[in-house]
């Protein structure tokens, strides 16, 4: 079994932002004036009791993972920040572009608006956990064939969710894929090759 | 701050009891934007995912009784047969992966006046089951559950246990106005529902009100106009007919101008609605008719 806490050695992003934090602190502190907006967040932050967390316990990407946090924490925030699987991204926090999209033991939700505690016993699955090995997903091939993406922001929610539609509906059509990938949004709207990685995936080629 | 993980019903109302002030999570969609963007703080939150049976439909003497959690995506594909006007205005909830968490338990406890399910329930004649331990179980019409912008006749210690509603007998029909095809609240939306065993229709009224509300008027004048028995009738609808029952729909909802839509444009457009959903639910009524003669 595999323990991951907070305590867990920081990553380089988790290091990131703590240092981001820690300089606003100081700032506040030296009272140069550029943190006015920050500070008194900071200070009051500072006097409260640490949040209270609470356990859970579940599969990602086939590992069994336990971690503390509290009540409050989406699950997109538990993969990224006490588990370090940044395939999941943050695009909107809620619930519109599908950046975050994850599977539930095999259907397609978003993380970000759901609370990583309610998730004890499942089994999620994020775009690191698509591949074999060094053997991409098919869905994945696809997506590089077709050049589905641009600056691949929205990719891993797109790929994602396209698993997860095929295994909703395993031969869609092409206007089943558009309104079925429709929780998907591409800023660079690279939609017709996602369309076409799709239909090429759910046929089969990739 | 709490989180409360009942595993029965009967917990959860407990918890309930005791925290009138926690918050019911079914799938999270609505409850979970407040808080990311700190619109909502609740002293905890009641999980009730976990209570099995909130998420089982089953079908008793003719009635079917589902759990409030139950997610759209579900309603959509097992029971879109037997509520077909639900399993249209489900269709258009968010994105697929909404429908896959949201349920109808969750809309209807939010109780938005632009929440999809609400307009069908209303025209199909729903009951909501609501229970607290103090008080035992309340059966609620639709039509009463509604009270206000997002209030509803849930009292702070009661949840939503289900709602009942009787398998469709006739043609029912959800139309939706939005901006886009998915992911949209609508600016404003209408169901119909025929019940040709009792001779009524039932219609529902979304996004262009304080509340969803029926359009008792527009029910009773279609439902004295109609010529049931002889759906054979090749000419369908009288224009005149149509017309009126579009008026009246629109003239049932008390809509305002926001960033939406305006007031104008959601009167016209549910007289529209209102006179498409009729002309596919006369359609398929005379349709049946036509195969069973
Ligand atoms: C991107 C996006 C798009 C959306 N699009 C639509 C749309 O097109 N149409 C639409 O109608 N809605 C839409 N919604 C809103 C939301 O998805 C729906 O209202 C959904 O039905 C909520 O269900 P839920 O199970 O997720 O509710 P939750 O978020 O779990 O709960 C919603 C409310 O109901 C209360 N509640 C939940 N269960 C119970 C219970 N058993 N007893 C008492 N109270 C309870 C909660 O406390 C909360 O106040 C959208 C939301 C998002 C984020
Ligand atoms: S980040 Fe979750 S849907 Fe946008
Ligand atoms: S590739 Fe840039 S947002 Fe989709």
């Amino acid at each position: 079994m595999d323990e991951t806490t907070r305590e867990s050695p920081p990553s380089r992003r988790a290091f990131l932002s703590r240092s981001l934090t820690a300089g606003a602190g100081l700032a506040a502190l030296g009272g140069t004036g550029t943190a006015t907006a920050a500070a008194p967040a900071v200070a009051a932050a500072a006097a409260v009791d640490p949040p209270e967390t609470l356990p859970v316990s579940l599969t990602v990407n086939g590992r069994r993972r336990t971690l503390r946090t509290d009540p409050r924490t989406s699950l997109l925030d538990a993969l990224r920040e006490d588990l370090g699987l940044t395939g999941p991204k943050k695009g909107c926090n809620q619930g519109a572009c599908g950046a975050c999209t994850v599977l539930l033991d095999g259907t397609r939700i978003l993380s970000c608006i759901t609370f990583a505690v309610m998730f004890e016993g499942a089994e999620i699955t994020t775009v690191e956990g698509l591949a074999d090995g060094d053997r991409l997903h098919p869905v994945q091939r696809a997506f590089v064939e077709h050049d589905g993406f641009q600056c691949g922001f929205c990719t891993s929610g797109q790929i994602t969710s396209a698993v997860g539609l095929l295994a909703e509906n395993p031969r869609p059509s092409t206007a089943e894929i558009k309104e079925l990938m429709s929780g998907n949004l591409c800023r660079c709207a690279a939609y017709p090759n996602i369309v076409a990685a799709v239909e090429s995936a759910a046929e089969g080629r990739s | 701050m709490a989180f409360l993980r009942p595993t029965t019903w009967p917990e959860a109302l407990a918890a309930k009891a005791e925290l009138p002030g926690a918050v019911p999570i079914q799938g999270g969609t609505d409850v979970m934007v407040e808080i990311n963007f700190d619109v909502r703080r609740p002293e905890a939150l009641l999980d009730l995912t976990r209570v099995a049976e909130l998420a089982r439909w089953s079908e008793t003497g003719g009635r079917l009784r589902v759990g409030a959690g139950v997610p759209y995506s579900r309603v959509i594909g097992e029971l879109g047969d037997r509520l077909p006007g639900l399993a249209q205005a489900s269709r258009t909830v968010g994105s697929p992966q909404i429908r896959n968490r949201g349920t109808v338990g969750g809309n209807l406890g939010a109780a938005s006046p632009a929440g999809d399910s609400h307009p069908p329930l209303l025209a199909g004649g729903a009951v909501i089951e609501v229970e607290s331990a103090a008080r035992g179980v309340r059966m609620i019409p639709a039509e009463e559950f509604y009270l206000g912008v997002k209030r509803s006749a849930l009292e702070p210690d009661e949840l939503i246990r289900a709602f009942h509603a009787e398998p469709a007998t006739g043609p029912q029909y959800f139309s939706k106005v939005g901006t886009r095809n998915a992911m949209v609240i609508a600016v404003c939306s209408f169901a119909l529902a025929l019940h040709p065993a009792e001779r009524r229709v039932g219609t529902g009224i979304g996004s262009a009100a304080p509340t969803p509300l029926r359009a008792r008027a527009a029910e009773e004048f279609l439902a004295a106009e109609l010529d049931w028995a002889a759906g054979l009738a090749p000419a369908g609808l009288a224009p005149g007919v149509l017309a009126r029952f579009g008026e009246l729909v629109s003239e049932a909802a008390a809509p305002i101008d926001d960033v939406r839509g305006t007031a104008g444009y959601r009167r016209h457009a549910l007289a529209v609605m209102a006179r498409r959903t009729l002309t596919w639910a006369w359609n398929d009524y005379r349709k049946a008719r036509e195969q069973c003669a």
